[in-house]
């Protein structure tokens, strides 16, 4: 059966030999160019630099491996990296609890009892399609309008905003092959509400929400456009990225680039792996 | 439930702030002035951003395909791939490209050194230079949906395609093509939306000239502080946005949009 349902066995030979050899070179091409710039910026992570200035410039000037000995030499950069951090793993935290139970309110509840559940999905939807500059500025506008300086809080309230939407997207696809028979044999069993969530359906639904809290934390750490709206006067690390780009980029921007991308993708590796183990 | 009703606020102050509020306080009369003012801006925007989004699908259909028909049991290691450019900061990937594609950087310079091109020769300071950056920054949000698109066709469909003599070209011409027609709208308006009102790009990129609706909507809110002006530019983002995935919801269905997500 599986030798059938398998698309190489089906299709003509033809077909075989250009799906075993252009397909995958063409791929490895298009992999090897998601991953060039990358490995552009790890290079020039480690590249002298010439004058007094201590920024990185276009020509390689030998290699040093001093940026990653005084990658806390920028007090402004090393600042505007704790700022992210703390910034990332607050909204995370905050989006996470919301959008988990939104998820389960747009599951469990149907119109009767909730209202507006087809506006709702338009919203989230809305929420990820829309340009982010379109977010940043209407957020701006309302901050403005209400008087609220710009600082943490608005950071931190305009980060769990775009970040909801993402959770509780990936909560529901979990949610969506959930078991509620498992609940009413807790229920059968004297359980009460809380009981029953703490101990039943959260373990289930864990792997949809550690998702979805990675993935605001992602989101939260790379933010730029709506960061650039709501910062004011401390800017997290995309921000203060940006503003010296005219000025000319210290070489400890692409250390922490390479350290943020190498803590990534070493955790998303172990996922990988850990999932292949299971199945 | 008492938290949904604090959700629902949240979630609906998120949109309304750029129509609702800010078209209410402030007159009318700033759309047609902001529209032929910046009608140049929008005509770039539009065009850098359809460019580089046909360029995305071209270039990531065959890499979807052959990920999700022969990638077998590496099918997440290769979706991982797909994702690399996410894990370096948006930014700093932008900056990146303006190390690449530098006159004197590694690839311009290297070919004018084996005397390839002009030593006049330069991309940066160019449309080309913006297009080249928004292609490489979105590609993976094409990509995605479209291997999900392909991903869920049922291979019996092809099988019997095929048992009624099918030919590859047609197999591919009549059966995947069209299952995949939502997949390549929803790859569409997630690639396209975000890249028409992209700025990063551009500001790095770009230079001074070729400027986007983005870069204008920030420096109305950012540097003339001319809020009414810079929310009625965005309100009409948000309604290109909105006719979009309105048309979408039409042709479609609204419920198959969030399976690419």
């Amino acid at each position: 059966m599986s030798a059938i349902s398998s698309p190489e066995a089906v299709a003509p030979r033809r077909r075989r030999r250009w799906g075993r050899a252009l397909l995958p070179v063409y791929s490895w091409l298009v992999i090897a160019y998601l991953v060039f710039p990358i490995v552009i910026m790890m290079i020039y992570a480690f590249n002298k630099t010439i004058g007094s200035m201590q920024l990185v410039s276009f020509s390689w000037n030998g290699f040093t491996d001093q940026w990653f000995k005084h990658w806390s030499d920028i007090p402004g950069l090393t600042q505007s990296f704790w700022l992210s951090i703390r910034l990332g793993i607050t909204s995370t935290l905050i989006s996470t609890v919301l959008g988990t139970m939104l998820a389960m309110a747009l599951v469990r509840y149907r119109p009767p009892r909730f209202r507006g559940k087809a506006a709702f999905e338009q919203i989230i939807f809305l929420n990820i399609a829309a340009p982010e500059i379109v977010l940043g500025a209407s957020l701006l506008g309302m901050f403005v309008s209400l008087n609220i300086g710009r600082g943490f809080l608005t950071l931190v309230l305009s980060h769990v905003m775009f970040s909801i939407a993402y959770v509780t997207v990936t909560v529901r696809a979990r949610l969506a092959g959930f078991d509620r028979s498992l609940e009413e044999a807790a229920y059968d069993l004297g359980a009460n509400p809380w009981t029953t969530f703490t101990r039943v359906t959260l373990p289930l639904i864990m792997p949809g929400v550690l998702a979805g809290a990675l993935m605001a934390f992602a989101l939260s750490i790379d933010d730029f456009v709506t960061s650039n709206f709501l910062s004011g006067a401390s800017a997290p690390f995309p921000v203060w990225v940006y503003g010296v780009t005219r000025v000319g980029i210290p070489p400890q921007v692409f250390v922490f680039g390479t350290a943020i991308f190498a803590v990534g993708i070493g955790l998303a590796l172990t996922s990988v792996v850990l999932a292949r183990k299971k199945v | 439930m008492v938290p949904l009703a604090f959700m629902l606020s949240l979630s609906l102050k998120t949109c309304d702030p750029a129509t609702g509020a800010c078209v209410m306080k402030w007159h009318w009369g700033e759309f047609p002035s902001e529209i032929s003012l910046y009608h140049q801006e929008f005509i770039t925007s539009l065009y850098f951003a359809a460019a580089s989004t046909i360029v995305d699908l071209i270039v990531s259909f065959p890499i979807a395909y052959w990920i999700a028909f022969y990638g077998g049991r590496r099918k997440n290691f290769f979706l991982l791939m797909l994702l690399v450019p996410f894990f370096v900061s948006f930014v700093i990937r932008t900056i990146v490209w303006e190390f690449v594609l530098a006159n004197n950087g590694v690839v311009l310079g290297t070919l004018k050194h084996l005397h390839l091109l002009p030593s006049g020769f330069h991309v940066l300071g160019t449309g080309y230079a913006v297009m080249a950056g928004l292609a490489y920054n979105y590609l993976p949000f094409t990509a995605l949906p479209l291997y999900v698109a392909l991903e869920r066709i049922d291979r019996r469909v092809l099988e019997a395609a095929y048992d009624l003599y099918a030919t590859r070209r047609a197999g591919f011409l009549r059966v995947i093509l069209p299952l995949t027609v939502p997949g390549i709208f929803a790859a569409f308006l997630l690639t396209f939306i975000p890249m028409f009102g992209d700025y990063v790009n551009q500001e790095i990129l770009g230079g001074t000239s070729n400027t986007m609706i983005g870069t204008v909507i920030q420096n109305q809110f950012l540097v003339n502080f001319d809020f009414a002006g810079g929310a009625s530019l965005s309100a009409i983002l948000l309604v290109i946005a909105l006719v979009g995935i309105y048309l979408y919801a039409r042709l479609l269905g609204s419920r198959t949009i969030e399976q690419y997500l």
